[in-house]
């Protein structure tokens, strides 16, 4: 059959990916350098893994409890759903209770509660509304589709699907549709970890940096991390075998005592990542301050629309207004997002929040660090 | 949220790509990425081809794997 032969010669798919010989060995491997580390640091190596995407791998395949002692694995802030704050999820949700306004959203938003406790989903159930879509240029054709009404889309994600947004936004002027928008807030990778970076109460170790915001923006944006920080880097994959020589990396490079900036991942990444897409992405967006979960303003950290492309900005199109928002009570999300708290450590966790009735944001995320050890254990 | 899927490009029409996903198919949009064409690995994020994937690099990589982990002793579970 002609699809199998293909699927025999795509190396992406190949099932050395996750190999269980190869990864025993790599396990192996990992405990050696895990203790060699410890010795030439002295103390735990505390790795984080920034992307959600490297969580839900990490959980699903029951890594955690394999790593040795020497070696501890952080989430951090990689969930763009956990990452945006309060008081942008009630704008969110102010959007879906205007006249006219169809939400255009990717699955995850939907069940993140707003300050009163209400969500997108149960605003649909009470005739919002809300359409859940795969791709943005699923929503541009509901715009063409529905010409008398509104539809805004909820633009939450970092560098990986800013571009694609972006994409969607010049297709919506190219074609004159003038009833799509997006309500923009972006975050980026870069400033994130810086801020952690300045956080003296917090040592990281090393990150593992997310292979696919990596496939957009390249190698470059994180030079700053080793060279001024003196903190291993290494762009990984999602693999199973690919986070396992991940980590492996950082434990060389904290062995070695030499921080440098690696890339597991070169399938994907190439070191300038893709030029076209950063180019759309600034082309429709201009670097803004951000607000992050917890966290507070962040200079430099988010993506607006650009001035060229202002006309397609939900938030001035519907007048929204941005309102401080206290996170829920007791919700410990963002000392999760920083890597300085684990899920476990959440008084609500696995008992007031479970994925079916979630308090904060990182139990609603299929990528949020609560979501993972709820589903496959910590 | 990040979560991209590769695929093959099994055509071209504009800035549209037919897209195999291990037998699913799907349109992608090749907005970012105008140099892909037809027989191209791709990497797909919300309908949008953002990278092309390289088989020699992860040939590279496999080949990394088998030599480095290949011929240790698997660890006691």
């Amino acid at each position: 059959m002609a699809i199998k032969s293909r699927r025999s010669a795509d190396r992406f798919a190949s099932p050395l990916w996750h190999d269980g010989a190869l990864a025993a060995a790599a396990l192996k491997e990992m405990r050696e350098l895990a203790a060699k580390a410890r010795e030439a640091s002295g103390r735990v190596s505390s790795l984080m893994e920034v992307c959600g995407s490297h969580t839900m791998a990490i959980a699903a395949g029951g890594m955690r409890r394999l790593f040795p002692k020497e070696l501890k694995m952080l989430s951090g802030p990689g969930c763009p759903v956990c990452v945006t704050s309060q008081g942008d999820i009630d704008m969110a949700l102010e959007l879906a209770a205007r006249p006219g306004v169809i939400v255009a959203t990717f699955g995850d938003m939907l069940k993140v509660r707003g300050s009163d406790g209400t969500d997108l989903q149960a605003m649909r159930e009470k005739g919002a509304s809300v359409n859940i879509v795969y791709s943005p240029a699923d929503a541009l054709e509901l715009a063409q589709e529905n010409p008398g009404r509104q539809v805004a889309f909820l633009g939450v994600g970092f560098e990986t699907t800013a571009p694609v947004i972006a994409g969607a936004v010049r297709r919506a002027r190219a074609e004159k549709t003038g009833n799509f928008s997006v309500l923009s807030l972006f975050k980026l990778v870069p400033p994130a970890l810086e801020l952690l970076l300045k956080d003296t109460g917090h040592k990281i170790s090393g990150f593992m940096l997310p292979g696919h915001v990596s496939a957009v923006i390249g190698l470059e944006p994180y030079r700053f991390v080793p060279e001024k920080y003196s903190v291993p880097c290494v762009i990984t994959g999602f693999e199973p075998l690919d986070i396992l020589a991940g980590i492996n990396m950082l434990l060389r490079q904290i062995i070695s005592g030499r921080p440098s900036l690696e890339s597991e991942y070169g399938r994907a990444v190439k070191p300038a990542g893709n030029p076209r897409a950063v180019e759309v992405m600034n082309e429709v967006f201009s670097v803004t301050d951000a607000r992050w979960r917890s966290i507070g303003v962040i200079k430099n950290s988010g993506l607006g629309l650009s001035p060229a492309f202002s006309a397609f900005d939900a938030a001035r199109r519907f007048g929204l207004k941005y309102r401080n928002a206290p996170e829920p009570k007791g919700c410990l999300c963002g000392a999760i997002l920083l890597g300085k708290a684990a899920p476990a450590d959440c008084a609500l966790f696995g008992g007031a929040c479970t994925p079916s009735d979630a308090v904060g944001p990182c139990m609603v995320s299929s990528e949020g660090a609560c979501a993972a050890w709820f589903k496959y254990g910590g | 949220m990040c979560i991209a899927v590769p695929g093959k490009i099994l055509s071209v029409e504009g800035n549209t790509a037919e897209v195999d996903f291990s037998g699913a198919r799907r349109k992608v949009a090749l907005d970012l990425l105008a140099e892909a064409k037809k027989g191209d690995f791709v990497l797909v994020h919300a309908g949008f081809a953002i990278t092309l994937l390289e088989q020699s690099e992860a040939e590279k990589t496999l080949e990394l794997f088998k030599e480095i982990y290949g011929h240790q002793e698997p660890a006691k579970r």
